[in-house]
């Protein structure tokens, strides 16, 4: 069996050892290599930033563990963004594998920064209904989540009293991993009510998200752990993101040769066979 | 029994679905309300689902044990897993307080259902490079074309990318090109299909709506 | 007794042998305290007067009261121009006040903070009249706008910023019901072939031929969306397919409702191919709503029964390569179809055959060729060459300069 024959015939085993490999390494020796800002993540900064100090902000973590390392980083960033500029937060989940997530990143990041629960900040939890949730939310926040994600009536809460609707906020801060997210928000909520929205969304459904952005509708837009990294670079407080992009990068590289690899072992023979 | 299995069912669909679609055009309260809490009763039924769903996961794998069908014992797995969370979340995690910090409940979440998750979730790292090496092949122009812009957008999103070509002019570095890829070519083509596909739904709803497409009613062959 | 003492020279104290009886330092305290209280009281007095001499701020005027477009009748625009002693930063809040008659009592409803112009009022009911006046509050007193604005809150019956939506969606509905119409005339309609539809009787013939199974997924979204509906839709026909070549066919669902729905439709298609007897209902399963947990299922019935044919119809997400690497390392043919844009790539290279966004809605239409479902498949089309135009049109528009063509197609 000819060298080509045999590697196309590989084992895929093989492929998924150099693969671990590739991603362990950098993980354990990092390269550092530089970060460059992209302009969707700009863009996401600057729209994060640009708003008053000290206005309410609802955070909507729709995504579960599966996603949580791409999708945690900007969480987390974007929650230390708003607690650095005194903004309230306002957060739900539509994803049931997704409370425990956020109500986590709040929770530490309240203590670490000072910030009262009920006061700066309220996790209303998980709803089931997807797009019908989104537009009952809009039109109520206390009437569509009565209780918050620890039970307590949310009336009794003063970030809830002063804040029922979209009119009181300033941002949406949507992190998606897919159905129901990013897409749904817009569609169902952004032109509804006229809020502004910035997104954070898994690398595979990002480029889904441009058309959103160009047109206005989203302000900013996070892709993947690529796009958490540049938003941690942004906001100047180095996390997991930057820490995954040596390996990340790696494992890229890796793939390109393999794509190269597979199609130089394609023409070789088809050449041979043409010859033949 | 005629008008509540074949017309009952039909008419419901209408009236609902054309109260919903006449909802987005129309504020007045008379169609906006009844739209609204409809919408929330939905949300009732979806969630109730779930318990309809637990039901029938415990059923069906019951049966499967009791008649000792194929991999039985792999159910037995499933059962002891489900009604074990069950227990622990209902007796042994502080009642409606479950979820809080330091539960029974959010221990076996945090060490059993995200590691699991995120697990099946980095598979397909090791999947798409297989896949990667195994079917992309370059068997025309198109797939030529594509093969370039997936090359420059893998390595201009990474901060490889950057470092291969920091000393070159903006406009010739790797990250700007895989920006341009991403905002406009992909962008337009997604669009087309996004647009397609949305007049898709539309029909099949009005379809639905209409009665046309009523296959998800059982038909009485009687 | 005092008096009697004082009556006594011994004890009259006279101003040659007087000495101080208060020591400086006490004296000189109680001096200070007597200037402490004197500079407090005219402090004090100062800022009173101060007070009374600081005016209450000038009232803002051309208060406006007006009903919020495109409403539920619940909600009325309060405006109203700033205060002048904005100027001077003599203004802390203004406040909202309102009654239901034009002479009042008004009662305060809301404050907003200073530098603000406009507030919504939300607590409002259509057909009741309002009337309205803003005070301007200082640190001197409040100054009340002299005009009382009246408000009536209306609900309207069309959002007129959604007129180009709904006059599109009439012209889909028209087109479609016409085309629906013209097809139950009996004439016959061209559609495209469709190879990735046409695979899958091949799929079905060649898993027969191996003596294995099909495997159908429907997607892994719940009953609500359009492309699980769609996916069902077909699954009947699939169902016929292999009842008529007696092959077994495996169903995994994920949702409750999308499980007694599949089971239907299986069932129908075997009572449509004559076979209902070898209707097996262990065929069509309930997994599990997870993502992971039912791909991880999924995987484990493909490598367990290894199917021959393996169709995955509906909604999808980042199982996709999983389900279809998985299969592939099966060697059964693959026959994938989703309108999630994002998961397509991952479909197009590890799949035999892919539907690409709507070619899935179109996929029920083809394979039953009734006529009013070809039908609304042309008027969908010709919908979509509308559109085209439309796009077309708005770009050069848009170049040239005009935006009413652009502004018109906005919703909000």
């Amino acid at each position: 069996m000819s060298w080509g024959e045999r590697l196309e015939k590989l084992d895929r085993r093989w492929i998924f050892l150099a693969v671990g490999f590739l991603v362990l390494i950098p993980l354990l020796f990092p390269f550092k290599l530089p970060i460059a800002v992209s302009g969707p993540a700009r863009r996401y900064f600057e729209a994060v930033d640009k708003i008053p100090d000290g206005s309410t902000v609802v955070v909507s973590g729709d995504f579960d563990p599966a996603s949580a390392p791409e999708l945690m980083p900007m969480l987390t960033s974007s929650v230390r963004h708003l607690f650095r500029k005194n903004c309230k937060i306002i957060a739900l989940q539509l994803w049931p594998g997704g409370p425990p997530l956020v109500d986590g990143v709040l929770h530490s990041l309240g203590d670490e920064m000072g910030k009262k629960y009920g006061v700066d900040y309220v996790n209303l939890g998980y709803k089931s209904g997807n797009e019908v949730v989104m537009l009952a939310f809009g039109t109520s926040f206390s009437r569509t989540f009565p209780n918050d994600y620890s039970g307590t009536p949310v009336k009794q809460l003063p970030l809830m009293q002063k804040n029922d609707n979209f009119e009181t906020t300033k941002l949406l801060v949507n992190i998606s991993a897919g159905y129901p997210g990013t897409k749904e928000w817009v569609q169902q909520a952004q032109g509804r009510f006229h809020i502004t929205m910035v997104s954070g969304s898994t690398a595979v459904q990002a480029p889904e998200l441009y058309p959103y952005l160009q047109s206005g509708q989203v302000l900013g837009l996070l892709g993947g752990m690529a796009g958490a990294a540049e938003y941690e670079k942004s906001t100047g407080v180095l996390g997991p993101a930057t820490k995954g992009m040596d390996a990340q990068s790696s494992a890229h590289v890796f793939i390109m040769f393999l794509i190269l690899l597979g199609n130089a072992i394609y023409f070789a023979r088809r050449n041979a066979q043409g010859r033949a | 029994m005629s008008f509540f299995k074949q017309h009952l069912p039909v008419w419901l669909t209408a009236i609902i679905g054309v109260l919903t679609i006449l909802s987005f055009f129309m504020p007045h309260p008379l169609i906006a309300d009844p739209a609204e809490t409809l919408q929330n009763w939905a949300i009732v039924i979806v969630a109730s689902g779930y318990v309809l769903g637990a039901a029938n996961v415990l059923k069906v794998n019951g049966e499967d044990v009791a008649r000792r069908r194929t991999n039985w014992p792999y159910k037995i797995v499933l059962l002891a897993s489900m009604i074990g969370m069950m227990i622990i979340g209902f007796f042994m995690s502080g009642g409606t307080h479950f979820l809080d910090a330091g539960t029974k409940f959010t221990w076996a979440y945090n060490n059993l259902y995200v590691p699991m998750q995120a697990t099946m979730f980095a598979l397909l790292a090791f999947f798409i490079a297989s896949a990667a090496f195994r079917a992309f092949r370059i068997r025309t122009i198109d797939a030529g074309l594509l093969a370039i812009a997936a090359l420059i957008v893998m390595i201009g999103r990474v901060p490889i990318g950057q470092w291969l070509t920091k000393d070159l002019p903006e406009p010739w570095q790797l990250p700007v090109w895989a920006s341009w890829l991403l905002e406009w070519p992909q962008n337009a083509a997604k669009r087309g299909i996004a647009i397609g596909a949305g007049l898709g739904v539309m029909a099949t709803g009005l379809r639905i709506i209409l009665g046309i497409e009523r296959n998800y009613m059982r038909e009485d062959k009687s | 007794m005092p008096f009697m003492a004082a009556r006594d020279s011994r004890l009259r104290p006279t101003f040659a042998t007087m000495r101080p009886r208060l020591p400086i330092p006490a004296l000189a305290g109680a001096l200070l305290a007597l200037v402490l209280w004197a500079g407090v009281a005219c402090a004090q007095d100062s800022l009173a007067t101060i007070q009374l001499l600081a005016p209450a701020p000038a009232p803002p005027t051309g208060v406006t009261a007006n009903d919020v477009a495109n409403d539920k009748g619940r909600a009325l625009a309060i405006s109203w121009t700033a205060s002048a002693a904005e100027k001077t930063n003599s203004v802390l809040v203004y406040r909202i006040l309102r009654a239901d008659a034009p002479e009042g009592p008004f009662a305060v409803i809301d404050s907003v903070a200073a530098g603000t112009t406009s507030k919504t009022d939300e607590t409002v009911t259509a057909g009741h009249a309002y009337w309205y006046r803003v005070a301007a509050v200082g640190p001197g007193g409040e100054g009340l706008s002299t005009e009382t604005a009246a408000g009536h809150p209306t609900a309207q019956w069309f959002n007129s910023t959604r007129l180009s939506v709904f006059l599109i969606t009439l012209l889909f509905f028209a087109f479609v019901l016409g085309f629906i119409l013209f097809a139950q005339t009996g004439k016959s309609m061209f559609v495209r072939r469709i190879p990735g539809i046409d695979a899958i009787e091949e799929a079905i013939g060649r898993a027969t031929e191996m003596g294995r199974s099909v495997l159908y997924v429907p997607g892994i979204n719940d009953i609500d969306d359009i492309q699980t509906m769609a996916s069902l839709t077909i699954l009947e026909t699939v169902a016929k397919m292999t009842a008529k070549y007696e092959t077994p066919i495996i169903v995994p669902t994920n949702y409750p409702v999308v499980f007694t729905l599949a089971q239907e439709m299986v069932k129908n298609g075997f009572v449509a191919a004559g076979r209902p007897d070898a209707y097996d209902p262990n065929s069509v399963r309930y997994v599990t709503t997870e993502q992971f947990a039912y791909v991880a299922a999924v995987n484990g019935i493909m490598l367990r029964d290894k199917p021959a044919a393996n169709i995955y119809l509906g909604a999808f997400f980042a199982e996709s390569l999983l389900l279809a690497e998985t299969g592939f390392a099966t060697k059964a043919i693959q026959v994938a179809g989703t309108a999630q844009v994002a998961q397509l790539p991952f479909f197009v290279v590890a799949c035999d055959y892919t539907l690409i966004g709507e070619e899935l809605y179109a996929a029920g239409a083809y394979l039953s060729k009734e006529p009013r479902l070809l039908g609304s498949l042309k008027g969908s089309d010709l919908m979509k060459a509308v559109l085209i135009l439309i796009i077309v049109v708005g770009c050069v528009l848009e170049t040239a300069g005009y935006k009413g063509f652009t502004n018109f197609m906005a919703t909000q």
